[in-house]
Formats: structure tokens, C-alpha cells, sequence
């Protein structure tokens, strides 16, 4: 028996506010791994200690895509902060290619 | 089902040595990876080379698909061999299978349990183990359902209206006794309006179902615009391609320009504009989603048009315009290049 849900819809990157916890969660990966991606600085919570940080929406985008590329391509926290900085710079190079016409 | 040449997909040879099956899956998966990969059918690729590498990887499973022998195509109609045809289909491990218009659906891979019917039909049974959700249940065993990720194809006009969608989501359901059935709900939700590309449109509660008393995980929706004929997207601002006859863009012009919102507005092209030129209407891009964000930009690309010279008339306005600039250089920038 089918009965239509509704369900209030967010965008992730912009109204995300979460704790290490729900970090770890919404990535599904564990507390250790993720601690290597802060250690990286490829998320920067505010907060001083792990009790009081607060991730953003663009944290979790950014923690899953590279907790897939450890686990899919064996890569390691550092590798994987490499690869999503270049992705980075590829993604601007070809907005300005986009920009200039071609 | 289909027989799957695994071989292939890894461009292997059947005499492949072990190191060679992993690098030609480390190889292929930086390749395909949907993350990383900016190829069409990527992720249809890595889940497929994913499978392959499951298979060859150990030694138990590559000799059984071995045994079928060397003598099957790819695609080709495939059925399990007597002894093998033991497997009877489970609702799927909690991966939220879903459709719906505009839909995607696929997940991303969670350790790989969305497998082809020909993989399922060979190892699946193997793989099961079976009973531990149950036993887990029955002694009181809570966890919190898993976060599901998966992509949603909009168009333009969404993001900026926002619009209304349904999906129809499907999960197993852990029974009391053990077993395993599957549940179907159907949900609506709005499309954020502001939304862009490569953002995740977040629905909470809505991913697989907790066990015992553990809270449902969430969905997450990555947003992709379907390739409009005549916008271009670049982050929040878009693009449109403006075509303006010579006079327009050497005398100057006003001409009414259709929006994605459906609305027209009239636009001054001034004098003396070039081909190339952009035009800016501020703030009529992807619109703000909230009053601390700014809106996007709508540019209009201006492209000179030129009039057919297929009558005497055209062809002598043309050799006209031919006398009365002579002196015109149109390619003055390419000479002293050489």
C-alpha cells in the first residue's frame, strides 16, 4: 500500500550544520578515517576540540566524495585530498575555458 | 540475463596473473570513477569493472566463472548451469533502489552489492550467509539506518522555480521472524529553488530504515542539469547565445530576449558591440536561496547573424557594402603573425 509522503527537501551545501558524529554518519565511514581528513585539512570544522566542531554542508560533500575515492581507488586520506584539490582546479580551468568561449 | 565477458571489461587476457588484475582495476577504477570521471556512461563503467574485479580477484570465484569456459560472447543470453541455478532473488541488501521522472536510479557503490543479474545468478548465493539481521533483531539489536546517495536529473527552469517531485523508494523490511520483505513508499518533495549542479538536495529520514529502534538514515540527491538547447550554466550564472543582424550590432538595438523564468525582457544592444560581446542582466541568473546569498548573472553572448546573398537584390546590397568599406581589414590581427 503506496501513501505519498511529503518531506521538506534542503540543499545539503548550504544548510548543513553537523556535529563529528553526524559527519561520520552522513559519510558512512568511521571516526578514525574521517579524523585523517581533518588531520589533512581537507575539512576545516570550527570548533576547537572534536566535542565542539561543526561541519558545513561543503564539508560533507567534500568528506564523502573523498571517503569513496579511499575506498574505490586505495587511496589515502592524503592522496585522496590531492586528488579532490585537483579536481578543484580542473573544475575552475574549465569554467574560465567555458567563460572564454570555447 | 546476459553473459558478462570479465575479461574483457578489464581488457585482460584469461591467462592474467593476479598483479595484473589489480593494476588493470586500479587502472580502470581511476578512470571510471564516478567522482572522478568525466565520461557519459562512467558509472555504468565503474560498476561493471567493479564486478569484473570482484570476480577475477578471488582465486574461489574466478575458477567457477572459468568453468564456463572461453566459449561465450558478451551479451550474449546466458543461463546458470544445473547445480548452479540455486539462487532464488532476496529483496536487495538496503541500497534504496527508487524512480521517478527525471530519476537516476542509481547509487553510488557502498562496497558493491548492486551486481548484474549474471553475477547474482553465479555467486550470490555463496555470498550469503544469511540469518544475522534476524539474530540481530531478536536479541534487541538497535542501529541507525544507512545514509543513501544517489542523482537526480533536473532541468534548468527547476532551479529556478523550483518544482515538485515524487520518487518511489523501495527497501527491505527486517520481519520479526528474521525474514526479509520489501517496502515501498512513495515521497514528494520540492526542488530547492537556487539549486545548482553538483549540490545535494538533502531528505532527511529518508534513507534506508534503522533497525530495531535506530533512526532512518537520510537521502541525498546529487543535482545535474539536463543539457538545455539554449542555456549554458556556469556555476550560478547562464549563458545564452544572442544572434543580432550587422546592423544591430554596428547601429545599436532593442531587442526582447526570453528568460528561463519564461519571462521577456528588452535588452539594449549598444552600438559599435562585436561578436563575442557579453551583456549582463545582474541578478537574473539561478536565483538567491536565501536573502544572505546572492543571485546569479544572465548573460547574452552576442553572435553577428548574416543575411543570405541568395537573390540580385541581397548579393548587390553585399558588393554595396564591399565598396563603401574598403579599407576594411577583417583579419588584421592575423597578419605580421607568421
Amino acid at each position: 500500500m503506496n501513501t505519498l509522503t511529503q518531506v521538506h527537501a534542503v540543499i545539503l551545501e548550504e544548510h548543513g550544520d553537523f556535529s563529528f558524529d553526524e559527519l561520520c554518519h552522513a559519510c558512512g565511514a568511521a571516526q578514525a578515517q574521517l579524523l585523517e581528513l581533518v588531520e589533512e585539512a581537507l575539512v576545516t570544522p570550527s570548533g576547537a576540540t572534536p566535542g565542539e566542531w561543526r561541519f558545513s554542508g561543503v564539508h560533507v560533500q567534500r568528506a564523502t566524495v573523498a571517503v569513496r575515492l579511499q575506498r574505490d581507488l586505495g587511496v589515502n586520506a592524503a592522496g585522496a585530498a590531492l586528488a579532490l584539490q585537483l579536481m578543484d582546479e580542473i573544475s575552475t580551468l574549465h569554467g574560465k575555458l567555458r567563460a572564454a568561449g570555447h | 540475463m546476459e553473459y558478462k565477458d570479465y575479461y574483457a571489461i578489464m581488457g585482460l587476457k584469461r591467462e592474467a596473473s593476479a598483479d595484473d588484475i589489480r593494476k588493470a582495476y586500479r587502472r580502470l577504477a581511476r578512470k571510471y570513477h564516478p567522482d572522478v570521471s568525466k565520461e557519459a556512461d562512467a558509472e555504468a563503467r565503474f560498476k561493471d569493472v567493479g564486478e569484473a574485479y570482484e570476480v577475477l580477484k578471488d582465486a574461489e570465484k574466478r575458477a567457477a566463472y572459468d568453468q564456463l569456459g572461453s566459449e561465450w560472447q558478451a551479451g550474449q543470453d546466458f543461463q546458470p548451469p544445473p547445480g548452479q541455478a540455486r539462487h532464488t532473488r532476496q529483496p536487495r541488501q538496503p541500497h534504496g533502489a527508487a524512480a521517478g521522472p527525471g530519476f537516476d536510479a542509481h547509487t553510488f557503490s557502498d562496497g558493491g552489492d548492486d551486481y548484474s543479474d549474471f553475477f547474482e545468478s553465479l555467486f550470490r548465493n555463496r555470498a550469503e550467509g544469511g540469518g544475522s539481521t534476524g539474530r540481530a533483531q531478536r536479541e534487541g539489536f538497535h542501529a541507525h539506518g544507512q545514509d543513501q546517495h544517489a542523482s537526480i536529473q533536473i532541468d534548468l527552469e527547476d532551479a529556478y522555480q523550483g518544482a515538485k517531485r515524487s520518487l518511489s523508494l523501495r527497501f527491505p523490511q527486517h520481519n520479526a521472524d528474521g525474514t526479509l520483505s520489501s517496502s515501498e513508499r512513495v515521497i514528494e518533495f520540492t526542488i530547492p529553488k537556487g539549486v545548482r549542479a553538483g549540490q545535494n538536495i538533502r531528505l532527511a529520514g529518508q534513507g534506508a530504515p534503522g533497525i530495531g529502534d535506530g533512526k532512518p538514515g537520510d537521502l541525498y540527491l546529487e543535482v545535474e542539469f539536463r543539457s538545455h538547447p539554449r542555456y549554458r550554466v556556469e556555476v550560478r550564472d547562464v549563458y545564452m547565445d544572442l544572434p543580432v543582424a550587422p546592423w544591430e550590432a554596428a547601429l545599436g538595438a532593442q531587442v526582447e530576449v526570453r528568460l528561463p523564468t519564461g519571462g521577456v525582457v528588452e535588452v539594449t544592444v549598444p552600438a559599435a558591440s562585436s561578436a563575442g560581446r557579453k551583456l549582463r542582466l545582474k541578478g537574473r541568473g539561478i536565483p538567491a536561496t536565501s536573502a544572505a546569498a546572492e543571485a546569479g548573472d544572465f548573460y547574452l553572448v552576442l553572435q553577428v547573424a548574416l543575411p543570405p546573398a541568395n537573390t540580385d537584390a541581397a548579393r548587390a546590397a553585399y558588393t554595396q557594402m564591399a565598396g563603401q568599406f574598403a579599407d576594411f581589414r577583417p583579419r588584421t590581427k592575423l597578419e605580421g603573425a607568421s
